[in-house]
Parts: C-alpha cells; structure tokens; sequence
C-alpha cells in the first residue's frame, strides 16, 4: 500500500467572504508527482501554502506526513522545500550563501551543508556561480537556484509553485530535467501549473482546479480518456464565416467547442470527420488535426480554456 | 531548536549580509554622528559657552550624550523599517524565511538581537571618537552605552511593527519626516527642555527619545546638575523604554504573523 504523504478532507481557505478552496479532498501518496492544474485564480496556491504550513486551513481535515499544520509546522516544514511563485531569493547574499543561510534555518551542522552546497550547485548547473551576486543571474538561474535551496534540507516533499512561469523554453526543458531526476530519486513533488504541457510531461496524478473546488481527478491520460476524445480537428475561419459555418458543423463530431477566434471538433476519427466536412461544403481558411490535450480536458470541465 | 538558537540563525544570517553592505551604513552610522558631534558640540559649542559659563557641563559634552541617544533612535528606526519592507514587499525575503522551521516571530526575534549588537558596535565607535573630541569621560560613556542600545531598540521593535502594517515606503519616509526628525531636534539632545514653554516640555515627557536621551545623560554625566536635566528618577526613563520594546516586540511579531502567514 503506498503511503499518503498528505491528506485533505473538506478543505477550506477563506479571506473575508472570499472562499478560495472549497471543501476538497485529495490524497497525495509517497513518491509521485501530484499536480494542480488550473487557472490563475482557482485556489492553487492557497492550496499550497496551507500544505506548506504558512497559511492556516480555515476548516476542514489537512495532514502532511500525519502531523496537523497548525500545531507541527516545524516538524512539517523541517521535512519539505518550497519553490515560491516568485523568487524570493536574498539579493544581498551570493548564490553559495544563499544556500548557507537556508541550512542554517533548518538548524544543519555547517560541516553539513558545506557538503551539500558542493551536490546542490552541481545538480542546479550553477557551480561556476558559487561567488556570484544573486540579482546578476538570468531567470532561469534564479529558479534553478531557488530549487536548490529548497532541497537544502534533503527535503522527502518538494512542492513548486508555477515552477516555470516566465522562463523561456530552454530554461523550462532543463528545469523539467532537473525535476525528473529528483522524482527518481524518491522525492515527492507537488507542483501547481496553469501550462497543460507542463502537467502532462511531469505529473503522475493530478487534479484539474477550478474557482476553488476540484472538477476532476486522475493522471493525465486518463483524464483525456474521461473527459476528451481522442483526436482535435481546429478550424479557422475567414473574418466573419465562422458563425454561419457553426449552424452547418452539428452532428459531425461527439462534441465541440466555440472559442472565439476558432471552433473545436471532438472526434475519435479526424479522417472520418474532415471527410463529412467536406462532404457538407465546409471550406475553413485552415484545418489542423492534433491529440487532445489536458487543456482540452480543462475546456470541457469549464467551458473556459487555461490560459485567457 | 529554541528560541535562542533559531534568533542565532538570523543573526549569522544578518552578518553575513553586512559583511557585504557595510560599507552603504559608513555614512549614516558613523560620519553624520561625527560631523553632528563636531558642527554642533565644536562649533556651536564655543559659542554657547562663552555666553554661558556657568553649566555644569560644557555643551560639547551636552550634546555628545544626546547624539549617543539620538543616534542610537535613527539607527533602530531605520532597521525596523526599510528592511523590514524589503523583507515583506521589495525582495520578500520572509516569506522564503518561513518555509523553513523558523516563524514570523523568530524572524523578529533575531533582528532584534542583530539590533542590539550593531547598535553596541555603533554606539562604541561613537563614543570613543566622543572621547578622542574630549567630550566624553571613557568610564561613564561605556555605561551609558546599554541605555542607548536599549533606545535604539525600542525604536526598532515599535516601528517593525507599524511597517508590518504597511503597503509601502510612503508611510515610513512621513514616519521618518514627521516623527524621527521633531524627536531627533525637541527631545533634549541640543538643548535642554527646560528652555521650551512648559506645554512643549509635557509632550517631550511622554515621547520615548526624551527618555533615552535623559537616561543616557545622567548615566554618562553623573556629575551633571539640574539647570540641564529633569528631576525624573532613573527607574522611569528606564520602565518607559523596557515596556515601549516589549510590547514593540509582541505587536511586531504577531502582526508579521499575520502579514506573512494569512
């Protein structure tokens, strides 16, 4: 059986009248990498940071590693990183110290986190940086370095933030890397993300959040199973074409979409369907087939797609 | 971990950065004191000597005493300030703090005790100057060394706790303009009080400077007479000062809890 690592049971964080998660349930277990998927706004973070034990739960049940965050947060906090949204790394210290202090936070012996300053840069690809001014780093070097100092204390959970937002693509495949090889190594990663591409390539299992609550459950090809058709045929339309062409499309596809700048066929078999589109005259400027996607699954659950 | 060894981490923390921004306090933490000393006890000091021959101290030594109290606000001030926005809304440092073991109040806890040792390294550097000017006699300006970190301190945990309520820097430069400066010029460090109409010296008397400065003075100049200070016991300007940083310190923390952790 594997172990559950956290818990949660109607899970609630209000602010002032405001609810920002409502009631959920989630089990995370020991050694997987479990995500949030959702937009901005959905509860994501608040979710986080109750875990991370720096916001209290407004009502409901929350275990991390079977201790209550309201009177364990040090236990808690001893065992887990956190990767913030934003970097909040110290700008007056260099890159080497910024990993110090940390591990003196964590109350480490110094002989200690010498030693896994040495492991740390060399995993995060910073270690002709050591004596470097932090603020001087790219992005993608801050959030490497952010990572790294979130692993000082050998943490069994790991928890980011919208670990790659704002970075470009290079940055993002090396960070997605690095993550790769902790999750080998048996850390538990909790990650929250608005980007599909970023939910499918690293997590095991995930919840789709929306407006607080969670809308559904499960890894990501299940989900596109569940909740999605196989194959997504995208039409474009020329300027103003598109809604007489939306009257003539029913019945072509198991579902679709209307988004404002094109329209989505849900089909199991895109040849089949392009076939009946032509056989009704359907002319779109461009036509593309593609797999369904988490977001696909988000815009069925919500009617809204991730990003806006 | 108990509080003391955690409130340690911040302060190992807190050298090591200085280590590197030293040289930025040089300015406001020993050369403004120094030229303040010089300009005001040399310069103008002459002057109200020779009007005034009779105090039972000369001026320079007047107002040594009172910069070392004075001095001692303006630094605590600033700590409990700006860094203490930086930490919470310009590089929100805390916040990273706090995913560690360590809690709002340990961050307040050990920038408190960071104070008292920059302040008593500050504070001896000012006074042994004071000295070299002759203004200052080495065995009683040692011993009013702590009441001045105490003011100082005061200043520093009051004013974490007004900035931890605060959205941005505007605030803290009115605080700075409209507060610190009136405290640093009306609270006894040029002239004495003595010397305003009597209802200026009953607001001087609940502000917390006037008891630093006070404090400071008959501790540094026990041979000072009563044409310069108040007749208010020891123990007041003490009492005043002690509860000003205990309740500055709970506030602080339990409004950064707040802040850091809603």
């Amino acid at each position: 059986m594997p172990e559950n690592l956290v818990e949660a049971r109607g899970l609630t964080k209000t602010f002032g009248s405001f609810t920002a998660v409502d009631a959920i349930d989630f089990d995370i277990r020991k050694g997987e990498a479990f995500g949030f998927l959702g937009p901005n706004g959905a509860g994501k973070t608040s979710t986080m940071r109750m875990i991370s034990t720096v916001s209290p739960v407004t009502d409901g049940k929350l275990t991390v590693f079977g201790m209550d965050p309201a009177t364990q947060g040090r236990e808690i906090r001893r065992r887990i990183g956190v990767v913030p949204q934003e970097d909040n790394l110290d700008l007056e210290l260099t890159v080497a110290e910024n990993l110090y202090v940390y591990g003196r936070y964590h109350d480490m012996p110094r002989a200690t986190i010498r030693e896994r300053i040495d492991e740390l840069l060399d995993f995060a690809q910073l270690g002709d940086r050591r004596k470097n001014q932090v603020e001087a780093l790219s992005g993608g070097m801050k959030r490497r370095l952010t990572i790294a100092r979130a692993l000082i204390n050998d943490p069994d959970l790991v928890i980011l933030d919208e670990p790659t937002t704002g970075l470009d693509p290079q940055a993002r495949h090396l960070l997605w890397d690095r993550l790769y090889r902790l999750k080998r190594q048996g850390v538990t990663l909790i990650i929250t993300t608005h980007y599909m591409d970023e939910a499918e390539q690293l997590c095991d299992r995930l919840v789709v959040m929306d407006q607080g609550k969670i809308a559904a459950e499960g890894s990501p090809a299940e989900l596109i199973r569940r909740y999605s058709t196989r194959e997504v045929i995208e039409l474009r339309f020329q300027e103003g074409e598109q809604d007489d062409a939306i009257l003539r499309l029913d019945g072509l596809a198991d579902s679709s979409e209307v988004l404002a700048d094109r329209v989505l066929l849900y089909t199991d078999d895109a040849d089949e369907t392009q076939r009946a589109l032509h056989a009704r005259d359907i002319n779109p400027e461009q036509v593309l087939v593609r797999r369904s996607t988490l977001e696909d699954v988000f815009l069925k659950l919500t009617g809204r797609r991730l990003i806006d | 971990m108990t509080v003391l060894t955690r409130a340690r981490h911040t302060v190992e923390a807190e050298l090591i950065a200085y280590r590197r921004t030293w040289r930025g306090t040089v300015i406001s933490s020993f050369v403004n004191p120094v030229f303040f000393l010089a300009a005001m006890g040399l310069g103008l000091g002459a002057l109200v000597d020779r009007g005034q021959t009779n105090l039972s101290v000369p001026y320079l030594t007047f107002v040594a005493t009172g910069l070392m109290a004075a001095n001692a606000m303006q630094a605590g001030a600033s700590d409990g300030a700006f860094p203490v926005m930086a930490g919470i809304k310009w590089r929100k440092e805390f916040f990273a703090v706090i995913t560690t073991p360590m809690n709002p109040a340990d961050i307040v806890i050990g920038r408190m005790v960071w104070g008292v040792i920059r302040l008593a390294f500050v504070l001896s550097v000012f006074t042994v100057i004071a000295g070299l000017f002759g203004a200052l006699d080495f065995s009683t300006a040692l011993m009013a060394i702590p009441p001045a970190v105490l003011t100082g301190i005061a200043f520093q945990t009051a004013i974490t706790a007004f900035t931890a309520t605060q959205e941005d820097s505007t605030s803290l430069t009115t605080l700075f303009r409209f507060a610190i400066t009136p405290l640093f010029l009306f609270s006894g460090t040029f002239f004495p009080l003595t010397n305003l109409p009597e209802f200026f010296q009953w607001i001087a008397y609940v502000t917390p400077l006037f008891h630093g400065v006070e404090l400071v003075r008959k501790i540094a100049l026990p041979g000072i007479g009563g044409d310069l200070v108040t007749t208010i016991p020891l123990w007041v300007h003490f009492a005043y000062l002690t509860v000003m940083t205990a309740v500055g310190l709970i506030l602080a923390a339990r409004i950064l809890d707040r802040r850091l952790r809603p």
